[in-house]
């Protein structure tokens, strides 16, 4: 259990060498081992979803994940996305559509929606509201998170790469 | 049209939030984000038993795990527990030790500390600890409590009362009862349910030997509450103890108390001198934490012919667990429940007793409504119940007992004063909204369609902004009630509010500066609301029981107005014209009427601090100004109406449209409301239909993780469709009126009715919440033996 292992992870572009427990989670690893704390622990069930980021592209609950599974992974996080100056366009419209409110869930929706509007660039409502409910918000009552995805997607289908204002 | 030269008014701007871009950009800063060098983790050995006895604890396995630093018992720190006081007769005192000494109460009580260098090391070590109890009798309900020789949860609470009030006793009541046409006689019961915000709690101490102090990071509502409690129980003055409250991920009322843990990282961090750090995990949020709304209600309300409601008596219990929170005690649930159950309805005989309950389960701390939801649920199904023996149309029957305009200001039957509402307006509006003439056709049609479908409302009153006298009626030896605010302006004009709220989600760094910035007439990104910090903020009690709008933002309305006044002077001065004769807008201190005529509010900054002679005489260098706020309470209203269908063949209730007209007086930000209203319905609909804390009869816990206790996700909440009304509050300095529960408060009664509508052909009303897939179908089943009985449905 306690049995260590170095592994080489790249987090948002830049490789990160670190040695790990084989237990550790990979949220541990972001988090704790590398300071990428804009990833959240909500529940470490499995569940919450908060803990959302992309492995090769692909959203998984990092707390599910072990750090030695991502060795020579590629990982996106939300600090990946824009920072408080240059918001990207999906960051741009959940403020615009005030779809957080303390907002520590809100990294992990926000990795969530990116994989999902890559692979569903025109979704519907109900394909939007499925996606959403993958994750698990206490604050909001999804209502306006499942406002933004609708005004991101259709701004992206429009080509306009800027954030609409939600309708 | 408006005026294009008017200044701009934020008030009433859905100005996006000033805070979201750190949320967004994963620059936020929550407790667990901040880790210092030599830090320490815990992790706490919790008892497995319900109810027992410790005999021994050896913890010497756990001083043998590899990183395990120490090892704290209740007897190695010896500190005293938290002791919330009502200064009552009907109430007893209990403590809650920080660590179980020689009895634990209910499960997962912390038993042992754990400090070790990583979190892991921390779980080893708590696990490697052998405790040897005797596990004794526990009693997991109120059924179970109150019963003859039930076991004691604390040796002082006779019969497990903790509290036992009666509250209200018209004289007339019982010849009302007597003669009325109609008298419902009901009981009602509402689950087990918590806050579960997705932060749960967390707690870092370090010692700072420079200034000798421990400065305590937490996620809380009420930083200076922390402070005070830590400072009293380690038995430091206060300026010993600076607590911070970074970012915080929601908090709903459980974090509105303070909890074993935080004291005892704050204990430990002085004791060995290095950071130390404890994030609750969500075992231990749903386990181990505060709960709330378990509660039972047993009813008589009496009608007369016309529906008109003569009189209600009610027996008020709450499953509190087994210790009272700090500091608002576990009388929270009982006593509101008393002394708002009349709601927005006119009432005159009124009785009401409420008692605390103690059982082995965790204690209870003020969840978003406390117990607003219940008395709504029970006082709405009673108008629906009471309806349908008259023969009386939902909607009509409240309409009959709604406080009408011109009779506020309204005196309660429980001696509360309601300020203006717009009672029957939300409703009628509501009413409107779900097309209520058409209802019945519909209704008919979809049954000869095989379909369950119904109607629901529930109409209700919120008091909001509770000040002192509202607190210290109640009785509390910590009474809360007032705000604070300091305002300071820069020498680059640039302006700084600190108040004593804390906003965890609520957006008060926007919404505290749209106040500000209306009346110093600059944008509200010129204004930076500073909060939750000891050290920086004036002593406040937070966020909580929708208090921050209304009492906070009226705090910084006055010390801002004072502000401004000071600037005006200034500027006036400057301008060589009277103070009387100047405006404050666009960043500038005009003359009224020409604008052209004009001093830079960054001018005027400069002016004060850096040229002191240039003010006018008598005028102080420097620009702050600081004011308080404690208002008597306001009412804010609403109406929620919800249609939903009932699935005969699973019992499940799903819900088709969802309306609330709601009336919080003036809206600084119509889109946080609106965001607000969501959330609120949401945790309604989740009491309703969803969450539900199960203990089996040895008060164990069966619901550990979210795949267990139901948070729902998008798939269940429907679309909420939120209509707005305005109605003024004298008692609100801004004219706003608190709404942040409202949601929460209103759901369930809506969709219990709403789903008795569904199901009264069939004899069904819903009398518990929530509403299971389970509980449907036993109500169909008993339906359906009662008509093959030959009886009615």
């Amino acid at each position: 259990m306690t049995q260590r292992h170095r592994i080489a992870i790249a987090v948002n572009g830049t490789t990160h060498d670190v040695e790990v427990e084989s237990r550790r989670t990979l949220v541990d690893v972001l988090r704790h081992d590398l300071g990428y704390t804009g990833t959240h622990v909500g529940c470490e069930q499995g569940v919450c979803g908060a803990c959302t980021v992309l492995l090769d592209g692909e959203p998984v609950r990092a707390c599910l994940v072990f750090g030695v599974q991502a060795d020579g992974a590629q990982v996106q996080t939300v600090e990946g996305l824009g920072d408080q100056e240059h918001l990207s366009p999906l960051q741009e419209t959940f403020s615009s559509a005030h779809a957080l409110q303390c907002g520590f869930c809100t990294p992990g929706f926000l990795m969530l929606v990116t994989a999902f509007l890559r692979d569903h660039p025109s979704p519907s409502d109900a394909e939007i509201r499925e996606a959403v409910a993958s994750n698990l918000c206490r604050c909001t009552g999804y209502q306006n998170i499942l406002r933004a995805v609708r005004t991101a997607a259709d701004a992206t289908a429009s080509g306009d790469g800027s954030a609409g204002e939600p309708s | 049209m408006a005026d294009p030269a008017a200044p701009i008014r934020w008030t009433g701007t859905p100005v996006r939030r000033l805070e979201d871009p750190r949320l967004l950009a994963g620059a936020s800063r929550f407790v667990d984000d901040v880790n210092p060098a030599r830090l320490l983790h815990v992790a706490f050995a919790r008892s497995p038993f319900a109810a027992a006895r410790i005999e021994r604890i050896d913890a010497a396995g756990a001083v043998a795990v590899p990183g395990v630093v120490a090892v704290f018992t209740a007897r190695d720190l010896d500190l005293p527990g938290l002791r919330p006081v009502l200064e009552r007769d009907d109430f007893t005192v209990t403590e809650m030790p920080l660590l179980a000494r020689d009895v634990v109460r209910h499960a997962a009580e912390p038993v042992a500390m754990v400090l070790a260098e990583t979190r892991d090391a921390a779980e080893d070590g708590a696990e490697a600890i052998a405790i040897d109890y005797d596990a004794t009798d526990a009693v997991s309900s109120i059924e179970q409590a109150i019963a003859d020789g039930a076991p004691l949860v604390h040796e002082a609470a006779r019969g497990n009362l903790l509290l036992d009030a009666a509250m209200y006793d018209h004289e007339e009541l019982d010849a009302a009862l007597d003669a009325a046409e109609v008298v419902v006689e009901q009981t009602f019961t509402s689950g087990r349910v918590t806050a579960a915000p997705m932060e749960g709690r967390a707690c870092l101490a370090e010692w700072d030997e420079r200034d000798r102090r421990v400065i305590v990071h937490v996620s809380h509502q009420i930083p200076h509450l922390v402070r005070t409690t830590i400072a009293d129980l380690l038995g430091l003055a206060e300026q010993r103890v600076r607590v911070v409250t970074p970012d915080v991920g929601g908090g709903f009322g459980l974090k509105c108390v303070v909890g074993r843990e935080e004291v005892l990282v704050a204990a430990a961090a002085v004791r060995l001198r290095r950071p130390v750090k404890w994030v609750e995990d969500r075992l231990e949020n749903l386990t181990a934490s505060f709960h709330g709304h378990e509660q039972r209600y047993v009813v008589r309300a009496g009608f007369d012919a016309d529906g008109v409601l003569l009189g209600l008596d009610a027996e008020i219990a709450a499953d509190v667990g087994a210790y009272a929170c700090f500091p608002f005690t576990c009388g929270v649930e009982p006593l509101m429940a008393s002394t708002e159950l009349p709601g927005p309805y006119r009432l005159t005989r009124y009785r009401a007793r409420g008692k605390a309950v103690a059982t082995n389960k965790p204690p209870i701390a003020p969840y978003r409504g406390v117990s607003r939801p219940q008395i709504t649920f029970v006082l709405e199904r009673l108008m629906d119940m009471a309806a349908r023996r008259l023969g009386l149309d939902a909607v009509e029957i409240r309409m009959r007992n709604l406080i009408a305009p011109g009779e506020f200001p309204y005196r309660s039957a429980a001696g509360l004063l309601y300020d203006e509402g717009s009672y029957l307006e939300s409703l009628q509006r509501c009413a409107d909204a779900l097309d209520h003439d058409g209802w019945r056709t519909r209704q008919a049609d979809a049954r000869a369609r095989g379909r369950l479908i119904g109607l629901g409302y529930s109409c209700f009153s919120e008091r909001t902004a509770y000040g002192t006298p509202a607190f210290a009626s109640r009785r509390m030896a910590i009474t809360p009630g007032f705000e604070s605010a300091n305002v300071r302006m820069d020498p680059s004009g640039g302006v700084t509010v600190a108040v004593g709220t804390l906003s965890h989600g609520q957006g008060h760094e926007t919404t505290f500066a749209q106040i500000a910035a209306d009346e110093l007439g600059l944008r509200p990104e010129d204004v930076r609301v500073v909060q939750g910090d000891t050290d920086t903020t004036p002593h406040g009690w937070g966020t909580f029981a929708s208090r921050s709008i209304a009492i906070g933002g009226g705090a910084v309305k006055r010390a801002v107005e004072t502000l401004a006044a000071r600037v005006a002077a200034i500027g006036a001065h400057l301008l060589e014209v009277a103070p009387a004769d100047v405006v404050l807008a666009d960043g500038a201190v005009s003359v009224r009427g020409a604008p052209e005529r004009s001093v830079a509010i960054a001018e005027v900054a400069r002016a004060a601090h850096h040229a002191a002679h240039r003010l006018p005489d008598g005028a102080e260098p420097g620009l702050e100004a600081r004011a308080t706020f404690d208002p008597p309470g306001t009412f804010s209203n609403a109406t929620h109406g919800a249609e939903v269908e009932v699935d005969p063949e699973t019992g499940a209730v799903s819900i088709l449209r969802y309306v609330v007209v709601e009336d919080c007086g003036v809206v600084i930000n119509p889109m946080i409301v609106d965001g607000q209203v969501h959330g609120g319905v949401a945790q309604g609909v989740a009491a309703a239909l969803y969450e539900r804390l199960v203990y089996d009869e040895r008060a164990q816990p069966l619901s550990g993780t979210f795949a267990d206790y139901l948070v729902p996700t998008a798939a269940e909440i429907p679309p909420i469709e939120i209509h707005h009304l305005q109605t003024l509050s004298a008692h609100s300095a801004t004219g706003a009126k608190g709404m942040g529960e409202g949601g929460a408060i209103g759901a369930p009664a809506a969709l219990a009715n709403a789903v008795s509508d569904a199901l009264a052909h069939l004899g069904v009303e819903v009398d518990a919440i929530p509403i299971s897939p389970e509980w449907v179908l036993a109500a169909l089943r008993e339906s359906r033996a009662n008509v093959a009985a030959g009886g009615a449905p």
